[in-house]
């Protein structure tokens, strides 16, 4: 599991964090995403797809993963 | 090519229960995620009742937010929709112009950051739980407790000195009513406006350890940008919680399993918290967007200028995303619940509200075991005729 993240499109709303702490934090300066480990292991993949999946802006992305909508 | 077109319905508005969005939603949801929706300037334009289709809109930058081109979808707000937006609204803005004022504030509102005020909130809840037993049963929970919180907790952390809260109030109040006059709204936004914008110039000379100070010091807005900016986060930072403590615990009080479950193991707080917002959804009334061009949305070609009015409450009850959509259940996953909002939009203080929901809702049931409505449960006003739901008054004893 890769992990892609745009911090162009990224609003900072903080689900990512949220959701999966181990693996998203946000910047201190404009709260966007910083990913923390972008090849999590297979105890991070639920929390992982759930941050992906609630993110609000689309920022998040997994390579490999098929594209959900 | 597609099956007929559904005649254009108009938005129901009132609720068969309180706790339940009016059931023709749920109905037309069945029947498909999106249909035409009757405008009350006589627009027709479409509905949106499935969790996927609102997700897709609410995502689209293709959808403006912008209130100069949106129609309203009920007649009271025919005279919001005639309010000018004001610099600083950002929550009325698209991207670009949305994303300078958002991306100046996210650094503020970040989950680590509102956790380092998890100890300042319990105080403050704490606080209010020691008057309220100082002052003895019966209260009201909506005055004594729910609003108080997140308007002290927004006051300290956009500066705002408290003691002012009854002006404020009352103005945010009079700015959600969905009764209001259009001179009344433009008096209330002209009375908070005139009052921050006096604070945004004292904060200048004299500088302190909070947001609009901040934003002062940043010299990337200008005053009057900075004043429209905290007349909505000051306004938006506690009527929504305020309301959803209120209505999350007078929902609470009517499922005493649950609440004693929550009551006897705090860490169902936070799925509690999840659970009530998707299944309360205070923003009862849209959002709404309008489309800049022709969008497909669910099989249907939304038209360039049409607008879409969200029904989060019908979407957050979808049985294709939701299990049991209709039952309150404290320990399901409702996270992805759309009661934030989907989008760039989505609410920046979201933050905020999940941290002081998790601690006000056990903080005041390990406080009063014994918790319980003052009066019978229809005789709770809801708020109908608001902008956010809720109830006026939540009498209580213990």
């Amino acid at each position: 599991m890769l992990i892609n993240a745009d911090t162009g499109r990224c609003i900072g709303a903080g689900m990512c964090a949220l959701t999966a702490p181990e693996v998203f934090d946000q910047s201190e300066d404009d709260g966007t995403v910083v990913v923390l480990d972008a090849e999590p292991g297979p105890e991070r993949a639920a929390a992982v797809r759930r941050a992906v999946q609630v993110c609000p802006s689309g920022a998040l992305s997994l390579a490999g993963a098929p594209a959900t909508g | 090519m597609t099956q007929a077109m559904p005649q254009p319905v108009t938005l129901p508005m009132t609720r068969e229960r309180p706790l339940d969005p009016p059931e023709d939603l749920g109905r037309w949801r069945e029947e498909g995620p999106i249909r035409p929706l009757l405008y009350a300037d006589g627009h027709v334009g479409w509905l949106v009742t499935g969790y996927a289709a609102a997700r897709a809109v609410l995502a689209d930058p293709r959808f403006s937010t912008r209130v100069e081109l949106m129609h309203p979808p009920f007649p009271q707000r025919l005279r919001q929709a005639q309010i000018k937006p004001r610099p600083g609204f950002f929550l009325r803005e698209d991207p670009p112009e949305h994303t300078r004022f958002r991306r100046l504030l996210t650094g503020q509102f970040t989950v680590r950051r509102m956790k380092l005020l998890e100890p300042r909130i319990a105080k403050i809840t704490e606080d209010r739980l020691d008057e309220m037993e100082r002052l003895g049963p019966p209260a009201d929970l909506v005055q004594a407790f729910a609003l108080p919180i997140p308007s002290l907790v927004i006051c300290e952390l956009l500066g705002v000195p408290y003691d002012d809260h009854e002006r404020f109030q009352r103005d945010s109040s009079i700015l959600l009513s969905l009764e209001s006059s259009i001179e009344e709204i433009t008096a209330a936004i002209d009375g908070l406006t005139d009052y921050l914008a006096e604070l945004v110039r004292r904060k200048r000379a004299e500088p302190g350890d909070d947001l609009i100070s901040g934003l002062v010091a940043s010299g990337e807005l200008t005053e009057e940008e900075i004043t429209g900016v905290a007349v909505l986060l000051l306004v938006a930072g506690h009527e929504t919680t305020a309301n959803m403590l209120s209505l999350g615990t007078f929902t609470l009080l009517n499922a005493p399993a649950q609440l004693a479950a929550l009551r006897e193991d705090p860490s169902l707080a936070e799925s509690t918290v999840e659970e009530l917002m998707r299944y309360l959804t205070v923003i009862h009334l849209g959002p709404i967007r309008t489309a800049l061009e022709d969008v497909e949305v669910a099989g249907e070609t939304v038209r360039k200028g049409q607008s879409v009015t969200i029904a989060l409450g019908a979407a957050n009850r979808d049985p294709g995303r939701f299990e049991s959509p209709d039952t309150l259940d404290i320990r399901r996953q409702a996270m992805g619940h759309l009661s934030f909002g989907h989008g760039v939009h989505q609410c920046l203080g979201q933050q905020l509200a999940r941290i002081e929901m998790r601690i006000a809702y056990p903080a005041l049931l390990r406080r009063f075991p014994g918790l319980r409505l003052a009066v019978p449960a229809d005789q709770v006003e809801m708020r109908s005729n608001m902008a956010i739901y809720g109830v006026h008054r939540l009498p209580v004893a213990w």
